[in-house]
């Protein structure tokens, strides 16, 4: 079987500074992988490339199989959506939610608008109430459901998720998280979590890669990484800084 | 003996004593009150205090600073430092406090430095506004103060714009900054919150080890439940404005309320699996 992304080598230059440099992974269809490291460490940009937002400087990137034609084609985009870390900043504040939701279906010409909103909203959570409110009337937690609901509208098979929940707060991570799972089982869908929090990475994703100043440290299983079977010190470091204080 | 009785009271006497500490914000549908009657003592110790956004654990640092915005009303049957009612004294006799004996650390240090000062000079004119000192001695005493908080070039960071360093290196200046007054009290607003965890950790223990050798007060504001346990000897849980429940630190698998309880079983953990996460079942008694 092919698997559902593939990047192969990729490299990327922003002028003389390696962003990304020589990263490979490969996630299989219905899988959930993971991509952890601190600020810097080019997992975002990973991400970004994956979508055309970021210019690759070498290496490829397959979905399906298939090599990605620059610029990107509208149909990867009903194949591929991504959702962002801050859902303060990745939503028009003067557009209510029902124009952001109604946006990616004249996009693609897509009819049925009227029902597919409704369902996209009641599947994240949000009743018919939340339709015609503006992002500024919603908390943290209700903006990204409905970044979510934005993003599945489209029937994607891939999601990208760029540090989905580490602008809210505890207790709404945990419903935002659950919301997530429920959709990946529902619909089958291939996850890529960026995060820096090891624990949320492991809690989602089967595999994940851990990185370091745009480079692949180590690859491993969450099932390895909780079983302290780690390879390198940048891992473990990141584990230990995970437990919290301690003091010498 | 003589001497030994003396540091017993000043250890037993507290340095901060918060009453019904209240805090409330005009609105169109009245006063919103962001803090609502918070009480505590604090000694000579780490105090953490915990909550998600609008729990007012922030203005309840705010308020102890001094640093509550003007259209707010606040009020508190005593609001006590080291024996003396803040809430009596003039907006001057109050700045002489600010900085000085009582000084603040905030999150991020890309927003709370002045970025058109370097480094070197926001350090001093914490010195300058509190002593009488010469702009040598000031600038010595910053170099010393940089070198206490592991920055390992002192003179090159000194001459710096705070864009010019790294999040953790203006962390580390700013407790540079704060630290060298010599406060008795030290507010850390999420400290570390803008820092990546391996940089969290580095200015945490030099933040500990410098509390800890001057012999402050330290309150520590977090919505990290995990990381204030670790580091804090007890924990203040507030929900919506009010404290509901004190742990000590090392107990807090122990903690009865189930705010508390809900915080710290919501968290995804590396080695388990809960699927789905339990998530919080908010009451409305809580708020109570």
């Amino acid at each position: 079987m092919t698997d559902a992304l593939a990047v192969n080598n990729l490299t990327i230059y922003f002028e003389d500074f390696a962003a990304v440099d020589d990263v490979s992974f490969n996630v299989s269809a219905g899988s959930s992988f993971g991509l952890v490291g601190e600020s810097g460490s080019g997992k975002s940009t990973v991400l970004r490339a994956i979508v055309g937002l970021a210019p690759s400087s070498g290496g490829e990137i397959l979905l399906d199989g298939k090599p990605l034609a620059t610029p990107r084609s509208k149909a990867f985009y009903r194949h591929v959506q991504m959702v962002f870390q801050d859902p303060y900043g990745s939503l028009h504040p003067r557009q209510t939610v029902d124009r952001t939701l109604a946006e990616p279906l004249a996009i693609h010409g897509i009819g049925d608008g009227e029902r597919r909103i409704a369902r996209a909203l009641d599947e994240v959570g949000l009743g018919k109430g939340f339709r015609f409110r503006y992002p500024h009337q919603l908390s943290g937690g209700q903006r990204q459901r409905v970044a979510i609901a934005r993003a599945l509208l489209l029937e994607p098979k891939v999601l990208l998720l760029d540090e989905p929940t580490s602008a809210l707060d505890a207790s709404v991570q945990a419903e935002v998280l659950n919301l997530l799972e429920q959709l990946r089982r529902e619909r089958q869908l291939t996850y890529v979590l960026v995060s820096h929090d090891l624990a949320v990475v492991t809690h989602m994703c089967e595999r994940l890669l851990v990185m370091q100043k745009g480079q692949a440290v180590e690859e491993l299983s969450a099932q390895a990484l909780a079983a302290r079977q780690i390879g390198t010190a940048y891992t473990r470091d990141l584990m230990a800084a995970s437990t919290g204080f301690k003091r010498e | 003996m003589g001497e030994s009785h003396a540091t017993d009271a000043r250890l037993s006497k507290p340095l901060l004593e918060v009453e019904d500490l209240r805090v409330s914000f005009p609105s169109r549908n009245g006063p919103v009150e962001a803090v609502r009657g918070v009480s505590f003592t604090l000694g000579r110790e780490r105090l953490g205090i915990v909550g998600e956004s609008g729990s007012g654990k922030s203005q309840t640092g705010r308020a102890i600073m001094g640093l509550t915005p003007p259209h707010a009303r606040i009020t508190a049957r005593r609001l006590a430092f080291a024996g003396t009612d803040l809430m009596q004294l003039s907006a001057r006799e109050r700045r002489s406090f600010r900085g000085e004996r009582i000084a603040m650390i905030l999150q991020d240090p890309k927003y709370s430095l002045n970025p058109v000062m370097t480094i070197g000079q926001q350090i001093t004119e914490t010195l300058r506004a509190h002593s009488n000192v010469t702009r040598a001695v000031a600038r010595d005493r910053a170099l010393d103060m940089l070198e206490a908080v592991q920055i390992r070039d002192p003179a090159r960071i000194f001459g710096l714009y705070p864009h010019e360093v790294s999040g953790g290196m203006g962390q580390r200046a700013m407790i540079a900054m704060m630290l060298i007054a010599d406060p008795e009290l030290l507010i850390a607003d999420e400290p570390t919150s803008a820092l990546d965890v391996t940089v969290q950790l580095q200015v945490l223990a030099i933040l500990d080890r410098l509390v800890s050798e001057r012999g402050m007060g330290l309150i520590f504001i977090s919505h990290d439940l995990r990381l204030v346990s670790s580091f804090c000897d007890r924990v203040l849980v507030m929900y919506r404005g009010r404290i509901v429940e004190e742990v000590a630190a090392n107990r807090l698998n122990d903690a009865t309320h189930p705010y508390t309880r809900g915080l710290i079983n919501c968290l995804p953990k590396i080695g388990e699996d809960r699927h789905p996460l339990p998530v919080l079942d908010r009451r409305p008694e809580w708020a109570e």
